[in-house]
């Protein structure tokens, strides 16, 4: 299994060179190599997840080994936590990748597209994996320069102007952050996470490390887009072709903004109290601001992203309540409630928010536009996108058969079990505006009266329906992570990691 | 410590242009400013006083040398700089193109 976790960066980035190459002259390689790759390391992470997922796995890139007790090689680690997210990028590459054999009809150069698209997974997936502050760098720029191309793809004036948009506010978060790791490296002189974090403890409270946190708080923030760093989302993922909006909103904010900041704030710094708090602020910030802007929005792709910076919200609310415990020395059952509750809400929300960009994409396909406003009567016209646009809805709302209902519900017992009434109060009502815009999404685009030229319109192709009926049933199927059994085996062993590695840093062979 | 300072009014140089400029390719120039300030800030962390390049060679005596890894690390770097410097500056070229002007102003079809 070591020498197998490598395949997550070789093989997209292997695809991603020979797509160009071969593509040109053979038909449907790109197609069939992009989705073979990710289907095949779907299958290896769900192994993972369920044979091996209590165990950490270590490799060491090119077998250079410790000397001295300090690391040298650039090690990949795959544990619980990357576990999940692994099955996540991989899972909503792989039916973006299938959803993209109809939709990329209307666009050129589409062994660049595939290509690209590779790229940005083994980005990801690099991201996801790496042991090392550098390296995280890199696979970061990686999948970030990959999804700023993504985004300019339709090369039409809103889209040139988002990707640059995205890409100014993007270059300064990698800036942030190479700072960041730079000062690490003067603090600590290393690179090795693991080795970084048992310095760190000796210097938890200096104003060196209290200024690298909040550089990496600003830098990650803007990647994953909370509130004050919000500004390019809303334009960056409605203007992209609709697979890359549901990669972007789906996987790419949580694999390069979110999982970064957990596992640096849970792993390499000792969690301070006023670190926690500014995490647990911005979390609420972006849930109120993302949530309130949503409802004015009357492009379905635009109210689909300004719902994700609320539902990203969510998420930083679960893990930060869980900081904000294990600062004070509270309850560790709560920590871990909270954290689950999190973890769960990601999961979730990367299905979900998939699944809608890529309804958005269908809609779009079949009627040439996105605007609220002109487009009515749908349901008996695209019946798929319909029941699937409503499941997917109703999954990032929190209606009870699906899954969004269980982990929103777990963050605010959390939030109440640890005498936050505040944040369990707003997450409550924050979680009605959800629900108030997407029934309003709903009625506007299947059920008000018909729009123009309805006759013309048909459901769209296999390709497209198949990606998203697979999505729908994932939220559905999801909401069994909630049964004990269930949770133990998939969602548990992430939380126990960050919980343990937080107060006892892993130790380098 | 001058060192130190200078490097970081770099940064703030390269901050001021990319606040306050509206054409974008002094944006661009602006981050690129930016960029290279932090990466003389990396150089400046590996110079030890007096040290030496470190490359072992026989005969001689010097064993003051220059921390060799945040010079990889600079280098990775600029290599990436390229790629974000070239994907901008295309995307530039591409927005004159489609709006005729460089103006922050004037380029926006976005809005809310």
């Amino acid at each position: 299994m070591e020498s197998l976790i490598a395949l997550y960066v070789i093989l997209p980035l292997g695809a991603a060179f020979l797509i160009p190459l071969i593509g040109r002259f053979v038909q449907f390689f790109a197609k069939t190599i992009s989705a073979l790759v990710f289907a095949g390391l779907t299958a290896l992470s769900v192994v993972y997840i369920s044979v091996f997922h209590t165990e950490t796995i270590r490799y060491a890139v090119g077998g250079w080994q410790a000397a001295n007790g300090i690391p040298i090689a650039i090690y990949l680690v795959l544990d619980g936590f990357s576990g999940i997210i692994l099955v996540m990028i991989n899972l909503v590459t792989f039916f973006a990748v299938v959803y993209s054999f109809s939709y990329l009809k209307k666009y050129t150069a589409k062994n660049n597209f595939y290509a690209l698209l590779c790229l940005m997974a083994a980005g990801m997936n690099g991201v996801v994996l790496t042991g090392d502050l550098f390296n995280l760098y890199v696979f970061m720029e990686i999948a970030a320069i990959a999804s700023y191309a993504l985004v300019a793809f339709g090369v039409e004036k809103e889209e040139l102007e988002a990707s640059f948009k995205y890409q100014v506010l993007g270059g300064m978060a990698s800036l942030f952050i190479l700072l960041g790791i730079g000062l690490v490296y003067w603090t600590t002189s290393t690179l090795n996470m693991a080795d970084a974090s048992r310095i760190l403890k000796d210097y938890a409270g200096y104003r060196i490390v209290i200024f690298i946190q909040l550089l990496f708080i600003a830098g990650f923030g803007m990647k994953s887009a909370l509130v004050p760093f919000h500004a390019w989302l809303p334009d960056a993922h409605s203007s992209a072709p609709s697979p890359i909006s549901s990669m972007l909103s789906g996987v790419l904010i949580k694999a390069i903004g979110i999982y970064v900041l957990i596992r640096l704030f849970f792993t390499m710094f000792s969690i301070s109290y006023e670190i926690a708090l500014t995490i647990t602020v911005l979390g609420v910030l972006s849930m109120l601001t993302g949530g309130v802007l949503a409802i004015g929005q009357w492009d379905y792709k635009r109210l689909l992203a300004y719902s994700s910076i609320s539902q990203v919200g969510y998420i930083i609310i679960g893990l930060g309540i869980g900081m904000l415990v294990m600062a004070n020395n509270g309850s560790r059952e709560i920590a871990a409630l909270a954290i689950f509750g999190g973890l769960f809400h990601l999961v979730n929300h990367a299905v979900a928010k998939g699944l809608l960009f890529m309804t958005a994409g269908s809609v779009e396909y079949a009627t040439g536009i996105r605007d609220l406003k002109k487009l009515g009567g749908l349901a008996g016209k695209m019946p798929i996108t319909s029941a699937t646009s409503f499941s997917g809805s109703m999954a990032i709302s929190g209606l009870p058969p699906f899954s969004g209902f269980f982990s929103k519900l777990v963050i605010i017992i959390a939030a109440i079990k640890a005498h936050y009434f505040v944040i369990a109060f707003l997450a409550a009502g924050m979680s009605i505006v959800t629900l108030a815009y997407f029934l309003r999404l709903q009625k506007g685009l299947f059920a008000a009266k018909p729009m123009a030229g309805i006759e013309k319109i048909k459901e769209v192709p296999f390709a497209m329906t198949f990606s998203m009926v697979c999505l729908a049933i994932g939220c559905i199927a999801l909401s069994a992570l909630i049964f004990p059994g269930v949770r133990d085996a998939i969602i548990t062993p992430a939380v126990k990691v960050l919980m343990e590695v937080s107060n006892q840093p892993v130790t380098i062979k | 410590m001058t060192l130190y300072i200078l490097c970081f009014a770099l940064f703030l140089t390269g901050l001021y242009g990319v606040l306050t400029k509206r054409n974008i390719i002094k944006i661009v120039i602006g981050l690129s400013i930016m960029e290279f300030s932090i990466f003389l800030f990396m150089t400046l962390i590996g110079y030890v006083n007096n040290g030496d390049a470190p490359i072992l060679v026989n005969g001689k005596e010097q064993l003051v040398f220059v921390d060799p890894l945040p010079q990889a690390m600079v280098l990775t770097a600029i290599v990436i700089g390229l790629a974000t410097n070239a994907m901008l500056l295309a995307i530039a070229i591409r927005i004159y193109r489609k709006y005729g002007t460089f103006d922050v102003r004037k380029i926006n079809q976005l809005k809310g």
